[in-house]
């Protein structure tokens, strides 16, 4: 039981990164139709700027309870400013292209920010100093220490506060009701400019969770709404600023990104410049499995995922007679996503639009 | 138009930039008359092993800068060596790929590669090609069981050392119970089955055998299993890069059992990752401590007044280049035909040791040692047995 415990926390810790790291995936898909593939980069370049100012403050002097938020902060402010870049420099020239270009600057993305990290910060691997007490709790028999509880718990509240924002606030509402019926809400005097630049600025998918949402409002419609690089020309009409909306969803997703690095880093005490590319092919298959494009399923996902896995690892050896060993672990994660896309082909929580591939 | 001409130039520019990067090629002639011999070498210098490449990297080229400043003869003529270093990402699709590219430069040698699962597969190429190939640190036993004239290496191999620590495990610490964790590659799984095979032999009992690669960083859940299985000691075949956080994640778990890992381990990068749930950890290493190898002190103090602290297989680069330029003297020519039986009867005295190659291209006479962390840093516990002629 103690065992079926821990492998219960193993995920939950692993899952709620997942998570953090699948929303941007989610977000930028969500808007632009692409996947991009450089997130996983951002996530690494969160957690490395986090690690040289933490190691520079700390030299300074500044003590870590003051260092630990200032060097979160960097990290945060800086990966949103890489965001904003990639998105200015790969992205945006490449709107009109066939999709596959941007996909193909994406992973050229990827790699050259790999390799510049590799310049910067050395092909060695840096201990992450630490910096809170890591005492080791036991709970049941399961052993969890101080960052794990952080991280499950900051990962949960950061996509609560999405959630609550999305439907128990008089934005959220404003935002439903845009996405309802546009003109609608324009005669009521809501302003549509500010609702929909906040709406992509905390996470456009979210638009898609009210199931009134999904049920009424016409996909064409959403799309000119929701989807400006889809149908820029609706959404200009509308009065979207799209380049901006666009900006900002880019910053939010990396934004979330730094904070998933600098949780990896705390957790295993160590960074890397190749630590970001495994976690965001991992991300993605868990943005995949809940549904790409879908603020819950990202999350959801995520945390599946890392449970799949764990429990995977964990049982996997037992349930078949030491048939398939943990070397099994990531095929039986894959073999879950199969059968879930097999199932229900948009992902566990995403609707069907068969012309976004 | 002035903004798309701006990007454009830009474009231009950076593409220069990268073609930039690649080494001319040159023709088998320097200005000033010299005889060019390239001398080809390959490891990850990207990925999760880059640091480890670097290093191999730097050992190479430390011996090749000497030979160079020697002015060494070969032939009737000057020899001017030249090294093209290549990256295989520790992958052995890309080693073949690498190993190809090498051959068309004309490479008369190659030293590598880092691993066994790129020099494994890259050897038959080299074979091919009849260029001689010196690993310093593939230790598979399947690099030189593959039956190639061409294939050596210069440190002693997984059958030897996954023998020598299984047995230390089961007789010296007294393990009764043992969990194994390998990184699936051709060297962690290698050594984890002889390591297996030498621990029960010496009356352990394996209850776990788990699995993890050489990318993965989270390794709880199957320490979570490794736990359940209450063992005593646990031992894993692969990279320091998964065995530092392992150690690490191990302590964190609150697991009590001993840990142990091969020359793969071996590093103070192990130490930095594992920080202090490294104490206690052993690990072995082919050969004899860098203080106890013939030119081991003075070696080490050259090497890193050049570059930097010794990640791992330096040395070993640095014996594997000379051992090759000492059968191209012996021979009298660089040619790769003419050389290579020199090179399988060569007797050298190395930084690391005597360097002689046994009818496979094994190094001969191989001892293993063991060490263990104390106080932050590796020291050596032992050095055991060259019993190189069984069990091959």
């Amino acid at each position: 039981m103690e065992i079926f415990l821990q492998q219960i926390i193993n995920g939950l810790v692993q899952g709620s990164v997942y998570a953090l790291v699948a929303l941007g995936y989610t977000m930028v898909y969500g808007i632009l139709g692409l996947i991009n593939f450089a997130h996983g980069e951002v996530v690494m370049i969160g957690a490395m700027l986090a690690l040289s100012s933490l190691t520079a403050l700390i030299s300074w002097g500044v003590p870590p309870i003051l260092a630990m938020p200032f060097s979160i902060g960097i990290a945060v402010l800086g990966s949103m400013a890489l965001g904003y870049g990639i998105e200015r420099i790969a992205y945006r020239p490449l709107r009109h292209a066939p999709r596959l270009a941007p996909l193909i600057t994406a992973i050229g993305v990827s790699i050259v920010l790999q390799n510049l990290a590799m310049m910067i910060w050395g092909r060695q691997y840096h201990s992450f100093p630490q910096m809170i007490n890591n005492a080791p709790h036991t709970f049941g028999g399961a052993i969890i220490n101080d960052i794990q509880i952080i991280i499950i718990f900051s990962a949960l509240a950061i996509m609560g506060g999405l959630m609550i924002v999305v439907h128990r606030t008089r934005l959220g509402r404003a935002m439903r009701a845009v996405a309802e019926n546009q003109h609608a809400a324009q005669l009521m005097g809501v302003d549509i400019n500010r609702v929909i630049s906040i709406t992509f600025m905390i996470g456009s998918p979210g638009l898609y969770l009210h199931p009134s949402v999904v049920r009424h409002v016409d996909s064409r419609q959403r799309h000119a709404l929701l989807v400006p690089g889809e149908n820029q020309h609706a959404a200009q009409l509308m009065g979207v600023d799209i380049n901006r909306v666009i900006s900002i969803t880019f910053m939010i997703g990396s934004a979330l990104a730094a904070v998933a690095g600098v949780m990896i880093s705390a957790n295993y005490g160590l960074a890397h410049y190749y630590m970001g590319f495994i976690l965001g092919l991992k991300a993605f298959t868990a943005a995949v499995l809940g549904g790409i494009g879908n603020l819950r399923g990202a999350m959801f996902g995520g945390l599946l995922l890392g449970l799949i896995e764990s429990l995977g690892a964990g049982y996997i050896g037992d349930l078949t007679g030491g048939f398939l060993g943990s070397n099994y672990q990531d095929v039986f994660a894959f073999f879950v996503l199969i059968a879930v896309l097999v199932f229900r082909p948009a992902g566990l929580f995403g609707e069907r639009l068969a012309e976004r591939a | 138009m002035l903004f798309h001409f701006a990007r454009l130039l830009l474009l231009g520019i950076f593409v220069l930039v990268l073609s930039g990067c690649e080494k001319p090629a040159t023709t088998g002639q320097k200005d000033s008359g010299d005889l060019v011999v390239r001398i080809g070498a390959s490891a990850p210098l990207t990925g999760p092993q880059a640091h480890l490449g670097k290093d191999n990297e730097n050992g190479t080229r430390m011996a090749i800068d000497d030979a160079n400043s020697k002015g060494i003869v070969i032939g009737g003529r000057k020899v001017h060596f030249e090294l093209i270093s290549e990256d295989d990402q520790a992958d052995p699709k890309t080693a073949t790929i690498v190993a190809q590219k090498l051959v068309d430069n004309k490479v008369s040698g190659v030293i590598g590669h880092l691993n066994s699962g790129t020099s494994i597969p890259a050897a038959k190429i080299y074979s091919d090609n009849g260029i001689p190939q010196i690993s310093p640190s593939a230790t598979a036993v399947a690099y030189t069981a593959q039956g190639f004239k061409t294939a050596f290496r210069v440190m002693a191999n997984d059958a030897q050392q996954g023998r020598v620590l299984g047995e230390y495990a089961a007789k010296n610490l007294g393990a009764k119970n043992i969990a194994v964790i390998d990184d699936r590659t051709a060297y962690g799984q290698g050594l984890a089955d002889e390591f297996i095979k030498a621990a029960q032999a010496n009356g352990a009992q394996i209850v776990a055998h788990e699995y993890t690669n050489d990318k993965a960083m989270d390794f709880t859940s199957v320490l979570t299993v490794v736990k359940g299985k209450k063992p005593d000691l646990l031992f894993y075949g692969g990279m320091d890069a998964q065995g530092g956080p392992m150690a690490k994640q191990l302590k964190a778990l609150a697991l009590k059992m001993k840990f142990m890992t091969g020359d793969g381990g071996y590093t103070p990068e192990f130490i930095k990752l594992a920080g202090d749930a490294a104490e206690g950890v052993y690990a072995s290493l082919p050969g004899v401590p860098l203080d106890k190898m013939p030119g081991g002190k003075e070696f080490e103090k050259r090497f890193v007044a050049k570059y930097q602290p010794i990640q791992l297989y330096a040395p070993y680069c640095y014996d594997a280049v000379n051992v090759m330029i000492a059968a191209m003297q012996k021979a009298d020519s660089v040619e790769p035909a003419k050389y290579l039986s020199a090179l399988a009867g060569i007797s050298y005295d190395g930084v690391t040791a005597k360097i002689q190659f046994d009818e496979k291209g094994d190094l001969k006479g191989g001892a293993i040692t063991v060490y263990q962390v104390k106080s932050g840093k590796w020291q050596p516990l032992e050095t055991l047995g060259a019993i190189t002629t069984a069990a091959r």
